[in-house]
């Protein structure tokens, strides 16, 4: 299917409040069907009932079979019919007593199988409704979440949604199945049972029934209180989960402030009070339960008092007994489920409409605003304009008060506003993120709210101070303003494709889009390429014209590649490196990096890296893991370092406590010990007291490592303290040598090896470009060394390769990972990436300085204009002076347009402009 | 030079002759051992101050610039400290030091520097003595040029 033919539903303000009605309208034909199933798995279920009569009467007792040798007829298949009279069939097996025991017994057999199946399809097809139904009613959550009006957002808290969307209308799921069928089967079988008891005997039937209507009396009503606690409870547990999700987002005030208590004694009160309510609801069902099982139990009691004295009277046969009491055993059972279904049904009535009361909301956006339009509409070549335009903000105060003004395509505008000026609320109007109080934003003669997503979120783009950034790399987060909709069809073959084909079919049928998040989604031909080989192109252009680009490779040298996409890197290492050398050597700065050699010692690396020689891929081989493992210190102690290492440990730890024992632990310090952290330090001073003296052969294993551990992390030109002499150094290169000969299997993969000639996957890009250490004692080093990288890889075309490499960079929970200034430079990359008709920027930059500010505004409008484009761009600026580089300029002052021209006009007028800038 | 050996060097300057040498170890372990060669630039007059330098072995040249080119104005030699001003008063360098031999210098940063005053006042009052005997040189050096004209 085309992706396009998907359509969102129609234009719906409000969600169906009656839950049953919702139901029935979605899955009509799935109830029915199941109903009827559960009307035929009636038979065999009440066949059930009669055969323990037949049983026991018939072969036990006897009945029928007076005469040895007797045979009854087993199977006879015979019907009184109207008029013709007795007609029979089949005249059935003759069969004795014993005979008749045994395949009336198997009958019972049959039947019980036959009602199991019954039961596993209706379960399972009960089970998939409801799953479905569930599967739609959350999409239709986050569906209308996706077109409620700007202002809902300020009001709700994200988490109070979240928990709505995912665990109130949980229980929803698994009553839906249950909602006409249940009823309709459990009422089935009670009444069966009922009618079953009647039929024996008049007066225990009415004994039950008597029970019975106590029973669906009384109960609901104590039930109601349970409702009422099960909406608190509801209410409490959404609050609460909203107010986690606040000290989430906002535990950087509560550190700042000093209250962490204060949220935990008001986190301590919402728990007490749910703790409360669920105590109480506790109370209440299991009360509620007693109640019930005694009623229950009440009625066995008269059957056996009464129905027995019918017996001893002679007016009962014990077999109608048997059989009124084994069908009572199934009377309240499904009674018990009934009334649990009411219960049911009231508490996700009550749910449903507490979630459908937070989701109707005035003012949802059209569905045709966001429908999904594959074809790129044309460009907005009509003047933005405001129109007698008001804002107000949440409280009512006016932001601006009926401003009328037109921006042309391909002007630039710089607003420019004091302090109350509202140039942000007129950003924030022409990027539809706030809606007027009065008067309107258009687009030539089209209301600009009412124009498709399609058209203004790509033929327009805004970026503001205020950056939201997805948890995802930096890649994504850049291209996601691209990404519209799908525009390739995946092919699927095999396993994929059935999959894919089934995904297609329960979207459908849980009223879900069937879109495919597969599909390549990204709009190239926005971004001025034609796909992905020279989508690069342009990204690279906006992250310089940003300024972003430094902060990227940086980061891209600081991490490690994937190599199953970033194949050239490691193809051309060997070249990377040698032109790194060639290029130290011609500017005589060989001394700066030391490099590693395979059969020499490298100084300035760690003595753990001298040993290991390679990089540790998982755990077995990292950090404080390396010591204690049994083949590293096997190789050790081979090669005679094992007393060696341990004593020089004891030497640094003492050094180490005799530096930092007095310091408290959060001291700066601490940043310069490698060999061990703070907290650590207590724990080697006891270590070092018990192990002073002691023999080395007498120290555990374990003591021996923790010892050994510290002297991985010496450096010599760097800690100083004299403990590394020339035949040590040779000791451990002929150590690291034995360590790779005998290397057991299971540690293959736990280590790669430093080869000249070869990437190591699990080292950073610089410590493979390196393939050595950058010396200690030349302070500016890595600045330098970090220059000549760059120009190196700019020279090898491999700069875009590092660049993509920084762009898997995942920036953390709404891009925390990021400092505000990267997150801004980021979103105005990304505004200007899908080259829009009319870019909005709403004091994009003030994380800042000006100079930085001056340089990317300059660098944006030349972007912005590249290969003949023109866009209009409005500006909200920091600062008035950046006024100088746009067309036009707008000031605003109190909600007012109070001055607009030229920025020499404004200059030589003797206005708020000219005030503002002095 | 080792550790031990640094620790004796830094007891000779006289900034930090009042300190214990425990002290003196954990300074020396928490600064950098910088090496530069003859020419080498240590810090440029007007770049931000964000380190103190002992010198270790070698000398240095300190440069301030005028209109006719950088004049030589004092030789620093080792057990000598230098940057300590443009630390303490969040200035700029005042002046440019060039290695004049191959030059081994202890690099002791702005923060540390900062973080030992505050926790050792003997350091503090060592400091404020050399500065105020300093002040009170250019003093009288000024008084004598001001008589002498």
């Amino acid at each position: 299917m085309h992706p396009a033919s998907f359509q969102l539903k129609g234009p719906q303000s409000h969600m169906e409040p009656s839950l049953a009605r919702y139901i029935w309208t979605h899955t009509k034909k799935q109830q029915l069907w199941i109903l009827m199933i559960v009307v035929l798995s009636m038979i065999p279920y009440f066949m059930s009932f009669d055969l323990p009569k037949l049983i026991v009467n018939g072969p036990i007792q006897g009945g029928g079979f007076e005469q040895p040798g007797a045979t009854q007829p087993f199977m006879r298949l015979h019907y009184n019919l109207p008029f013709i009279g007795e007609v029979q069939f089949f005249s059935g097996f003759q069969l004795d007593r014993k005979e008749t025991l045994l395949a009336l017994s198997l009958v019972f057999l049959l039947l019980v199988i036959i009602n199991g199946l019954f039961k596993l399809y209706i379960n399972t097809y009960k089970g998939r409704l409801g799953e479905r139904m569930l599967r739609r009613i959350r999409f239709d959550l986050v569906d209308r979440v996706l077109r409620f009006p700007p202002i809902y957002f300020k009001r709700v808290k994200s988490a109070e949604v979240a928990t709505m969307v995912k665990d109130e209308v949980e229980p929803l799921g698994g009553f839906i199945g249950d909602a006409f069928v249940q009823p309709v089967l459990l009422g089935g079988q009670a009444l069966t049972a009922m009618l079953f008891i009647m039929v024996q005997n008049f007066w225990l039937g009415t004994i039950a029934a008597v029970i019975v209507a106590i029973q669906i009396v009384l109960i609901p009503r104590m039930r109601r209180r349970l409702i009422v606690l099960g909406r608190e409870r509801q209410l409490t547990a959404r609050a609460l989960s909203g107010r986690v999700g606040e000290i989430v987002d906002g535990i950087g005030a509560v550190h700042v402030h000093d209250t962490s208590n204060y949220e935990r004694a008001d986190i301590a009160a919402r728990l007490g009070l749910i703790f409360k309510i669920r105590f109480d609801l506790y109370q209440w069902k299991f009360m509620v339960k007693f109640l019930n099982n005694f009623l229950a139990q009440v009625t066995p009691f008269l059957f056996y008092m009464i129905g027995g004295y019918l017996v001893i009277q002679g007016r009962l046969d014990v077999g109608q007994l048997v059989a009124v009491i084994g069908a009572y055993k199934d009377l309240p059972g499904p009674m018990k489920e009934l009334i649990d279904w009411d219960q049911a049904r009231q508490d996700v009535q009550v749910k449903y409409q507490q979630v459908v009361e937070q989701f109707t909301v005035e003012g949802l956006i059209a569905p045709r605003i966001g429908a999904l339009t594959i074809d790129d509409p044309d460009p907005m070549t009509n003047p933005l304009s405001a129109i007698s335009l008001s804002m107000a903000d949440d409280g009512g105060a006016m932001l601006l008060d009926r401003i009328s003004l037109q921006v042309k395509p391909g002007e630039t505008v710089a607003l420019v506003s004091t302090a109350t000026g509202g140039a942000e609320a007129l950003a924030e109007a022409f990027a539809r993120l706030n809606r007027p109080d009065s008067g309107r934003v258009a687009s030539g003669a089209d209301d600009l709210l009412e124009l498709p997503e399609a058209v203004t979120g790509r033929r327009m783009s805004y970026a503001s101070s205020d950056v939201f950034l997805f948890q995802a790399s930096l890649r994504d987060n850049l291209l996601y303003g691209l990404k519209h909709a799908p525009l390739t069809s995946v092919p699927y073959d095999g396993a994929a494709a059935d999959q894919h084909r089934w995904n297609i079919d329960e979207a459908r049928r849980s009223g879900n889009p069937d879109l495919d998040i597969h599909s390549d989604w990204i709009n190239y031909a926005s971004a001025g390429a034609t796909g992905p080989h020279d989508l690069f192109e342009a990204v690279r252009r906006v992250l310089d014209a940003v300024v972003l680009s430094r902060d990227i490779l940086d980061l891209g040298l600081r991490s490690s590649a994937d190599l199953t996409r970033h194949t050239e890197l490691a193809r051309r290492i060997v070249e990377l490196r040698a032109a790194l050398r060639t290029r130290l050597e011609h500017e005589g700065l060989s001394g700066l990096v030391v490099p590693f050699e395979p059969g020499a010692y490298n100084k300035e690396a760690t003595i753990g890296q001298n040993l290991l020689f390679g990089a540790a891929a998982g755990p077995k081989l990292a950090d404080k893991a390396l010591a204690a493992n049994p083949y590293f210190a096997s190789v050790l102690r081979q090669a005679g370092l094992d007393r060696t290492l341990y004593e020089m440990g004891m030497e640094i730890a003492e050094q180490a406590i005799e530096l930092f024992a007095d310091l408290p632990p959060d001291h700066q310090f601490f940043q310069q010990l490698a060999f061990m952290s703070a907290e650590e330090i207590p724990a080697y001073e006891t270590l070092l007291q018990r192990l002073k003296n002691r023999p080395h052969e007498a120290v555990s294993e374990n003591d021996r490592a923790m010892i050994v551990t510290l002297s991985f992390a010496y450096i010599e030109p760097r800690h100083r303290f004299g403990l590394l002499s020339d035949e040590l150094m040779s000791k451990i290169v002929a150590a690291r040598n034995r360590f790779y000969e005998n290397l057991p299997p299971e540690l293959q993969n736990a280590i790669e090896r430093y080869d000249p000639a070869k990437y190591i996957a699990a080292a950073t890009v610089m410590d493979n470009v390196l393939f050595g250490r950058v010396g200690n004692n030349h302070p500016d080093a890595p600045d330098r060394i970090r220059t000549i990288v760059y120009e190196i890889l700019d020279e090898l075309g491999l700069y875009a390769e590092l660049l993509d490499v920084g762009l898997d960079f995942n920036v953390g929970s709404g891009g925390r990972r990021l400092t505000g200034g990267q997150r801004q430079k980021l979103d105005v990359a990304r505004a200007l990436l899908k080259r829009p008709d009319f870019l909005i920027l709403n004091r994009p930059l003030s994380a800042l300085d000006q100079r930085m500010q001056d340089k990317v505004l300059r660098n944006v409008l030349e972007e912005a204009r590249r290969d003949g484009h023109s866009p209009a761009i409005v500006w909200v600026v920091t600062n008035p002076a950046m006024g100088m580089m746009f067309d036009r300029v707008i000031v605003f002052d109190s909600g007012q347009l109070v001055e607009d021209g030229t920025h020499e006009t404004l200059l030589a007028g003797n206005g708020i402009f000219k005030e503002l800038l002095s | 030079m080792l550790l031990k050996d640094e620790v004796g060097m830094l007891q000779r300057v006289p900034l930090f002759s009042g300190i214990e040498p425990t002290k003196l170890k954990l300074l020396a372990f928490t600064s950098d051992r910088v090496s530069y060669s003859a020419g080498q630039i240590l810090f440029r007059q007007g770049d931000e101050g964000d380190a103190a330098y002992v010198i270790l072995s070698g000398r240095a040249d300190i440069l301030v610039d005028s209109d006719s080119g950088p004049i030589k104005v004092a030789e620093l030699v080792p057990n000598s400290i230098v940057g300590e001003i443009a630390i303490l008063c969040n200035s700029s360098r005042t002046a440019t030091v060039r290695a004049a031999s191959p030059l081994e210098v202890l690099r002791i940063r702005k923060d540390h520097f900062l973080r030992l005053m505050k926790e050792f006042p003997e350091m503090t009052i060592e400091m404020v003595r050399v500065l105020a005997d300093r002040l009170s040189h250019t003093t009288a050096d000024l008084i004598d040029a001001r008589s002498a004209k």
